[in-house]
């Protein structure tokens, strides 16, 4: 039963992928001209030149002489093969580009992520229980700010923080001696002691929302009879609450992993660029302005599948969790 | 006029005369009832009043040309304005600053600037720069400005170049309140039409505008807003700018809308008044708008209400990493921009004031469009 929906929730992501990268690469077009007008342009601020033969040469070997659809297709079928082409700024395969910084881009997401349940799930559950205590305002108030302040104001005023009162620049996620090192325990630990700030510049806004979301839906359960009669039966007050209401409380919360993802995945890469992270963002950023498409492509695609993958995640982690949730 | 018959022994009276109040008052004065119960949202309402005013006359607000650059004024810090002045002819009320003189430090040649002791008077609504409101009506009268119009004041410090911080946050207050209305504008219109189409007619049509929706929003904003705003030449005149970055920003911001709608038209399709219009021979295009949209309208405003400072955020995001508006145009993403250089904060952190009005923008709007969410449906308290 519920592998046959994991398969058709599967199967189903297909034409949605295949949507992902139409649009992923209408966006990577979507600028007038292409690599090589920049190119140009870039060659003539320092007054070289390129003759028009050189030129039609690259464009062809480039294949960007070709029809928008041809150049689509040979793009899409190269990706079925995990070729992601040729970034024409690095000359270098986009794959040895990309993976390294999706991975930290996977990392640090899934950390914030953890972080912010592990923070919203017990402050709501309190300010849901304890309505209009001191502590519930203190939450409100911290979460409306929380989504009211943008991640990349957050960033900076914490860097400003850090620079002038700790005289340390807390930008980065490695320190200089690990920066191009391997991978090794000592790298490791370096990466979780940079890696708390820029969770805490994400995890705010989601962390916020997703208090209010628990607030708000532990409230509309505390007072239903189901859970007077646990009470009336002698549960103590700890499991009455945990037990019965929390559970049905908790499936909307599960839920928002489906957009907290994307938003994170989108934060990420603001905030990546403010604090000069060695995540997705900054490359993406840079590809996009030198229209350096494959490599953009590669980002937008790749980024747009987390969020799908995150949906995934949710709409099962929902089946499992609440029977009335059917299979269809 | 029942306060004053109010007293002690006709208080059972005063309570049916309040219940006769609320059975004969219109939906708009029972909206407005329970929304001045909202306390917060009241706060917003005033704080939003107060930015648009803004808005539209920041021109007189400003007491300086925002573009105007003074090399004698670089990194000049904010300056206090004090009201009761203390002076030989005893205490009056006369606002001033302390003049602020500028010094370099002969062996590091660091500027720094320290008061000295002389105050500039401050007046309101007196003469100062001759401006042109909305481009069109000659003034020369500000809100605030200096007695003397040689000296000049700096109420939010100055930037890099010497411009008057106070000045361009107001006229960036201007850009970033209205690319909010704008871009809600255009959402609402998508957002309603697509919404209430799905919602209205209901299967294959409410099918497929149900999938673009789930697409849309799956989407990760930032990345795709970046490569959008990346193809935006970057050679574009300022007004042009400003309308393509709101149609970005609100292609991404209609699906909310949109859901809300048409979960709304679906509940309603099948309601009492509904049937009655259509069973009367009414047109469609009569019983949507004439039936239908009035009864959802205040859960449009507060959904649009909620829907601006995501808009407002977007374009601080956008112009802040440099694919919004560009400098010529003051938003306050472009002049938070200036804030990205951990040197220029270090030495400015009053930089970060654009920032404040961003989070307070934003705050009042949230608070607002709770306060209008609950006051939607008076009938339910």
């Amino acid at each position: 039963m519920i592998w046959t929906y994991i398969f058709k929730r599967v199967l189903w992501m297909i034409p949605f992928l295949f949507a992902v990268s139409l649009v992923a690469f209408l966006l990577i077009q979507a600028p007038p001209g292409d690599y090589l007008t920049t190119y140009v342009a870039k060659l003539a601020e320092t007054n070289e030149a390129l003759d028009q033969a050189a030129l039609d040469n690259l464009r062809q070997r480039f294949g960007l002489d070709q029809p928008l659809y041809v150049q689509y297709f040979k793009w899409v079928g190269n990706l079925l093969t995990g070729d992601f082409g040729m970034s024409f700024e690095w000359r270098q395969p986009v794959s040895d580009l990309v993976w390294g910084r999706m991975g930290l881009t996977v990392t640090l997401s899934l950390a914030t992520l953890l972080f912010t349940w592990a923070v919203a799930f017990p402050i709501g559950v309190y300010s849901a229980v304890r309505k209009y205590s001191i502590g519930d305002y203190i939450a409100t108030t911290i979460g409306f700010i929380g989504l009211a302040t943008p991640n990349f104001l957050l960033a900076l005023i914490l860097m400003y923080v850090g620079v002038v009162h700790f005289g340390a620049d807390v930008g980065g996620l490695f320190s200089s001696e690990y920066k191009n090192a391997p991978w090794s325990w000592g790298k490791f630990f370096d990466l979780c002691q940079h890696l708390w700030l820029p969770i805490i510049v994400l995890g705010t806004g989601s962390t916020a929302s997703l208090i209010r979301v628990m607030r708000a839906n532990l409230l509309d359960e505390l007072h239903r009879p189901y859970v007077e009669t646990a009470r009336a039966k002698g549960l103590s007050e700890f499991w009455v609450i945990m037990k019965y209401p929390v559970r049905v409380a908790l499936n909307p919360f599960v839920s928002t992993i489906g957009w907290v993802l994307p938003n994170l995945v989108s934060g990420a890469v603001v905030t990546a660029i403010v604090l000069s992270l060695p995540t997705a963002g900054p490359l993406m950023l840079q590809a996009l302005l030198s229209q350096d498409m494959y490599l953009a492509g590669a980002f937008v695609l790749l980024l747009s599948s987390l969020t799908v993958i995150g949906m995934l995640i949710s709409d099962i982690l929902l089946v499992l969790l609440d029977p009335r949730v059917r299979y269809e | 006029m029942s306060d004053v018959i109010a007293s002690p022994q006709s208080s059972p009276q005063s309570t049916a005369d309040a219940q006769d109040k609320y059975a004969v008052a219109s939906q708009a004065q029972l909206t407005w009832w329970a929304f001045k119960r909202h306390r917060l949202a009241m706060v917003g309402l005033v704080v939003i009043v107060l930015f648009y005013l803004i808005t539209l006359f920041a021109e007189f607000v400003a007491p300086a040309n925002p573009t105007k650059q003074n090399r004698r004024a670089v990194f000049h810090p904010p300056q206090m304005v004090h009201v009761f002045d203390r002076s030989d002819e005893g205490l009056s009320i006369r606002p001033y600053v302390y003049e602020m003189k500028r010094q370099r430090d002969p062996e590091t040649l660091a500027i720094s600037y320290v008061p000295s002791g002389d105050k500039i008077y401050l007046s309101f609504f007196g003469k100062g720069e001759a401006y042109k409101l909305w481009g069109l009506i000659p003034m020369e009268r500000h809100l605030i400005s200096t007695v003397n119009p040689r000296d000049k004041f700096f109420l939010f410090g100055a930037d890099r170049l010497g411009r008057d911080m106070f000045s361009r946050v107001m006229y960036g207050t201007r850009i970033s309140m209205s690319i909010g209305l704008v871009g809600v504008a255009i959402s609402l219109v998508l957002g309603v039409t697509l919404g209430g189409i799905s919602g209205y007619y209901g299967g294959r049509v409410d099918n497929a505008i149900q999938r673009l929706i789930e697409f849309i929003l799956s989407l990760p904003t930032i990345p795709v807003w970046l490569a959008l705003a990346a193809a935006l030449p970057p050679d574009w005149p300022i007004y042009k700018q400003y309308f393509v970055i709101t149609l970005i920003i609100s292609l991404v911001g209609w699906t909310e809308l949109g859901r809300v709608v048409r979960g709304r038209f679906l509940a309603m399709k099948n309601d009492d008044f509904v049937i009655a219009a259509r069973l009367d021979g009414a047109s469609e295009k009569r019983i949507i708008f004439r039936h239908m949209l009035p009864s959802l309208s205040s859960h449009i405003i507060a959904s649009v209400t909620l829907a601006v400072p995501l808009m407002i955020l977007a374009e601080t995001g956008l112009s802040f990493l440099g694919l919004g508006l560009q400098p010529p145009a003051i938003s306050w993403g472009v002049l938070l921009k200036e804030a990205q250089n951990i040197l220029s904060i270090s030495q400015a952190p009053w930089l970060f004031i654009p920032g404040a009005f961003v989070v307070v923008a934003v705050l009042a709007f949230n608070f607002l469009g709770d306060g209008m969410r609950d006051a939607a449906d008076p009938y339910e308290h």
